[in-house]
């Protein structure tokens, strides 16, 4: 087949809605742009772990720890299926990670914000998760098949995620003023954010219009953004909770809630790195990579040994 | 001290030793040198505190039968005191949330610091390693609690002391600096180890009733399997003799008085509410 022929056949296999595999004849953006947008997603996942990972030891009783180390623990599940279906495409995990500490990788920004109480493991259960579904449903379905079956396992965990997220502000809803109160101010602290985990709006999306012509992306940024709106104001209507929006307002014509302007110069700053935690984030992955450096080594240098013994043995 | 408050006592040692190491190994997760270590190692934090919780479980209902003015008697701190004064019952949350450090009863090793891997690895194999042969041994107890907690924790240990062993000798026997690191982890902890098989009243009286185990005889095995682990991995026993004292009697080391700080704070902040 001639290149032009190659191309053809990928055309013809992502017009008929099957899937790409890693041994396929792929277009050098395609691999790039999924190598991007997959290694992001697992970045994102290791450096999520570490926003929630500050309220394991501080939970307020045994039971909400267990399910926070085992959702903390899913996500590192999730960061490892992701570098996997990334790894199909060529590029190895250290190799990631090294884009990543460079600085040259993103991660989702919404990590880089803090958590300050323990309604906040609510609010990203509730909030965090529930926009990562809205994302990351329609790409159980991509076109790239280890990363459409790596999303389909993700998907399943991260809507359990959301629902024990939404449990945690019902319950602080319920409770005592205090505890709607530690609700209410986690709630205005992470919905503008999560807003804006939905990327830039379509106009000023670079990337948007070729990734859903290759199914990496099926919906916009605006759309899946406008989906999240609807949902979540009735949600915080069972909450009880007052959504942070003054100007959110249902619109009987579009069948949708208008909402306020999103603040998108400190969404670029916090891309930038102008976060409240950018630099504390990176620099806690940075040192585990760096400090677990003579562990990998003594776990390389002691397979080799066993190796060397072993064939010693059948030799003699 | 009575047959009820010994059992008990025994009980909320057994679930203070598990929700100590498994608050130190969950201060790993996120932090792991491997994601996939980071992920063992979560579970295993998992594991440690599901027994913990069982544990602290059954200890409640003890605590809940016994008379009001044995209840008095049990816990200084003042939180629990206003609790038994209004007549409430306690939970497992109320048992680790609200007890200060002179009520807990866990073994010193336990509440060392996380360090480094190396440390981390040697704090687990030491206990793995106890943990193995003791709940084999509690399986049997007389008490239907302890040995269905014994039988279902003796799975979990299992795995526990593979990994913490692989890893001893990975590091032991693997590069110059994990080999210093792991000796150097292994000399320092050593004198943390004796207070395993300190055999106090509660474990005198607790073996007789058939309730408990047997230290002494597990004081051997778990020599035995140090040694046969050590060997492979290069790692030389430590000479020292002087053995550190009084987790089983509420006496820590200064590590207890944070750990409970940072675990029970919100309790703390915010006393009484459903979370």
């Amino acid at each position: 087949m001639t290149v032009h022929s190659f191309q053809e056949h990928f055309d013809s296999l992502i017009d008929r809605e099957l899937t790409i595999e890693p041994r396929d004849w792929m277009p050098d953006d395609y691999r790039k742009t999924l190598i991007r947008q997959i290694s992001q997603h697992a970045h994102s996942e290791i450096v999520g772990m570490l926003p929630e990972g500050n309220w394991i030891t501080r939970a307020p009783s045994l039971r909400r720890k267990a399910v926070l180390l085992a959702k903390i623990q899913d996500e590192a599940g999730h960061g490892l299926y992701l570098y996997s279906a990334a790894e199909t495409l060529g590029v190895t995990r250290d190799e990631l990670y090294d884009q990543l500490h460079s600085g040259k990788a993103k991660y989702s920004s919404i990590f880089n914000y803090p958590t300050l109480t323990w309604a906040d493991m609510g609010a990203i259960g509730w909030l965090v998760d529930g926009a990562a579904i809205m994302n990351q449903v329609p790409l159980c379905r991509t076109s790239y098949g280890p990363y459409a079956r790596a999303m389909v396992r993700v998907c399943k965990e991260e809507s359990f995620h959301q629902r024990q997220g939404f449990e945690i502000m019902l319950t602080l809803s319920k409770g005592t003023e205090v505890q709607k109160k530690m609700a209410q101010d986690s709630f205005n602290r992470w919905w503008w954010p999560s807003l804006m985990m939905f990327g830039p709006p379509d106009a000023e999306s670079p990337h948007t219009e070729q990734s859903v012509r290759w199914r990496i992306k099926r919906l916009t940024n605006d759309e899946l953004r406008q989906k999240f709106i609807d949902v979540t104001v009735e949600q915080a209507k069972v909450l009880g909770l007052e959504m942070p929006d003054k100007d959110l307002v249902w619109n009987e014509a579009r069948g949708h809630y208008d909402s306020g302007a999103i603040n998108w110069d400190e969404f670029w700053n916090v891309v930038k790195g102008n976060g409240p935690c950018n630099k504390q984030r990176l620099e806690t992955r940075k040192k585990a990579w760096e400090e677990g450096k003579w562990v990998r080594d003594a776990a390389m240098a002691n397979a080799e040994k066993r190796k060397a013994k072993k064939e010693a043995a059948k030799a003699a | 001290m009575n047959n009820q408050k010994l059992l008990l006592d025994y009980t909320l040692r057994l679930a203070d030793d598990a929700l100590i190491i498994g608050h130190r190994i969950s201060e790993w997760c996120g932090h792991g040198p491997i994601l996939e270590q980071d992920i063992a190692l979560t579970n295993t934090a998992l594991d440690h505190l599901g027994r913990a919780r069982s544990l602290y479980q059954y200890a409640a209902e003890q605590f809940n039968q016994l008379p009001v003015e044995e209840k008095k008697s049990i816990f200084t701190s003042v939180a629990i005191q206003n609790m038994v004064q209004a007549g409430a019952s306690l939970d497992e949350d109320d048992l680790a949330y609200l007890r200060d450090g002179w009520d807990f009863k866990n073994l010193l090793l336990l509440e060392q610091p996380n360090i480094d891997w190396a440390f981390t690895i040697a704090r687990s194999f030491f206990y793995d390693v106890f943990n193995y042969f003791f709940f084999d041994q509690l399986k049997a107890s007389n008490d239907a609690s302890l040995s269905a907690v014994a039988e279902k924790s003796l799975k979990e240990v299992t795995y526990h002391l593979r990994w913490s062993s692989e890893w001893v000798v990975r590091l032991g026997d693997g590069t110059d600096e994990s080999h210093k690191r792991m000796q150097h982890a292994v000399n320092e902890l050593w004198s943390y180890t004796g207070e395993m098989f300190t055999i106090n009243g509660t474990d005198k009286a607790m073996q007789q009733e058939g309730v408990g185990v047997n230290l002494e005889g597990i004081k051997q095995m778990w020599t035995e399997h140090i040694k046969v682990v050590f060997e492979d991995a290069t790692i030389t026993i430590p000479a020292g003799t002087w053995m550190q004292q009084g987790g089983k009697e509420g006496r820590h080391s200064e590590n207890l008085g944070y750990i409970l700080a940072e675990l029970q704070f919100m309790q703390r902040a915010y006393p009484g509410m459903e979370w």
